[in-house]
């Protein structure tokens, strides 16, 4: 039962944190409600008995990454955002557009109502498994990331290593001029 | 409640206990020391010798007048404290001070000494305390102040990175010791070499040692690193606007991260609570078999706070552009190829 209540709170953080994140005028307020709902997620990664994934998820994202986006609003001194006119020059205004992304939305509701309608088929939850404590451990995590999922991995750092190079050959050319 | 949750709970609540006494010892110890060091008495004139000192501090800090500037952030200017000192006290929780005991034959089973023990604890700890620039940054943003705004920058600058060494420095232990768990990190630093040199991990990992210390100082932004709060550059940085208690709680997560520091870098290089000196002496089995290895790690945690504050009045502040250099084209490599060594030789010898 307190389990329950938990997860609830976690996920009623989580939801309520990311949607003020898109309702604050403020773009600082916003950085700090998305680091909110990071934190709910993390412990909801705990519930799951993943505490790796839970404290990485702090380290990377709370930690790391929402410094440099705060670093970056700072800096801006990005002021508070008014309401934008409606600009109907403006390429997004496009009737097209508007109903294309009204068809991506639909196809969210209804995977979002497969997914849930699936869940009754699930045998166990997740915490109950005997293997539980072996799934979420940081040996188990790196024997898998290195065996099955090696392309990924290494191709995931090929991306990033890409982005870095990029950004550093924009911020070279910016200066130069 | 059984009796073994109630020693725990007592237990977490002396860790407590011991963090809010650090900040005020420190407090004290770092005015006496300085004071030596400059040929002069320091604080003498509340109690004797002055000890009583830190409670006249927090009397009048708690007295004083809260002030506000008119054109701060209301919310974020209250929470910036807050958020402060919480990752301080946060990051301590998976920090062990003592060894398994069952309290002289209190428990039938073993108790560690320490508020709480996870199997991935030094994530934990490395977590919570990079929370802890939030509290800085917030405080140099919502005040609306540009010296405040300066130190907040500074602050997120510096923190980011230095976090890169602290971390790579913190890894080389990780894969010597083969485990996230701190309490299990200190227990494979028990025993000697050749019967009289300590098997602590700084021996093995001098050059991991350096780095940490050096970036732990930067990390708490403690002189010659405390370019956030630079008094000759921007009055008192991002703390500028404070006053009374929501000021008090900035030095006080001060001197509870650098209790942590020296915490993690007793557990992680200098043994913990396994033996007092570097060398062995006949004083170590009567510490393993008295249960005493709290004092001796506690020992050591003022040893380390020690060297901490002797640097502030030692070395003069760096210029802001050698601090960035250093970190990121000195420290950071250095880092990066110690723990490829230490890599290279923890595979070779399992090998």
């Amino acid at each position: 039962m307190p389990e329950n209540v938990i997860f609830y709170a976690f996920a009623a953080l989580a939801i309520g944190a990311s949607a003020l994140v898109i309702g604050q005028r403020n773009p600082m307020y916003s950085v700090l409600l998305l680091i909110a709902s990071f934190g709910a997620l993390s412990g909801l990664y705990i519930q799951l008995d993943a505490p790796f994934v839970a404290v990485a998820q702090i380290i990377i994202y709370a930690g790391a990454i929402m410094v440099l986006f705060l670093f970056v609003v700072m800096l801006l001194n990005a002021p508070r955002e008014d309401a934008a006119e409606y600009d109907r020059s403006h390429p997004l205004a496009h009737p097209g557009i508007g109903r294309f992304g009204a068809l991506l939305a639909t196809l969210l509701i209804v995977q979002l109502v497969w997914a849930l309608a699936k869940v009754g088929e699930l045998k166990a939850p997740v915490g109950s498994r005997s293997d539980a404590a072996t799934v979420g451990s940081v040996v188990e995590m790196g024997r898998v990331l290195f065996t099955r999922h090696t392309f990924a991995f290494e191709a995931t750092s090929v991306l990033i290593l890409v982005a870095m190079v990029g950004a550093v050959v924009l911020a070279r050319r910016e200066s130069e001029q | 409640m059984d009796l073994r949750t109630i020693v725990q709970l007592i237990v977490i609540g002396i860790t407590f206990f011991m963090l809010i006494n650090a900040s005020a010892l420190l407090v004290l110890a770092e005015r006496k020391i300085m004071g030596f060091m400059q040929q002069r008495y320091g604080p003498y004139l509340v109690g004797p010798h002055g000890v009583l000192q830190p409670l006249a501090d927090i009397v009048k800090l708690l007295f004083k007048e809260e002030l506000r500037p008119k054109g701060a952030d209301k919310w974020l200017f209250t929470l910036a404290p807050i958020l402060s000192v919480t990752a301080a006290f946060a990051a301590f929780a998976t920090v062990p001070w003592g060894a398994e005991t069952t309290l002289f034959g209190l428990l039938d089973k073993p108790i560690g000494l320490g508020a709480a023990d996870v199997n991935v604890g030094l994530l934990v700890i490395f977590a919570i305390t990079s929370m802890g620039v939030y509290g800085i940054v917030l405080a140099g943003w919502s005040s609306n102040s540009k010296y405040s705004l300066f130190g907040g920058l500074r602050a997120s600058a510096q923190m980011i990175s230095y976090e890169l060494s602290y971390a790579t420095s913190l890894a080389a232990v990780i894969m010597l010791a083969g485990t996230l768990s701190v309490r299990e990190i200190v227990d494979s630093q028990a025993g000697t070499w050749f019967g009289f040199i300590q098997q602590w991990w700084i021996f093995v990992q001098p050059v991991g040692f350096v780095i940490y210390a050096i970036a732990g100082v930067a990390e708490t932004n403690r002189a010659p690193f405390d370019f956030p709060e630079a008094e000759q550059e921007l009055v008192a940085g991002y703390n500028t606007e404070y006053s009374s208690v929501r000021f008090a709680l900035f030095p006080q997560a001060e001197y509870i991260n650098m209790a942590t520091m020296s915490a993690v870098a007793t557990n992680l290089y200098l043994g913990g609570w396994h033996g007092l000196l570097p060398f062995y002496t006949p004083l170590d089995p009567l510490i393993e078999e008295y249960g005493l290895g709290w004092m001796a790690f506690l020992a050591k945690i003022s040893g380390f706070l020690f060297f901490y504050i002797w640097m502030r009045w030692t070395v003069p502040r760096y210029r802001y552009d050698q601090l960035m250099s250093f970190g990121w084209k000195f420290l950071f490599p250095l880092s990066v190829v110690n723990l490829i060594v230490t890599a290279a030789i923890v595979l070779y010898l399992n090998a």
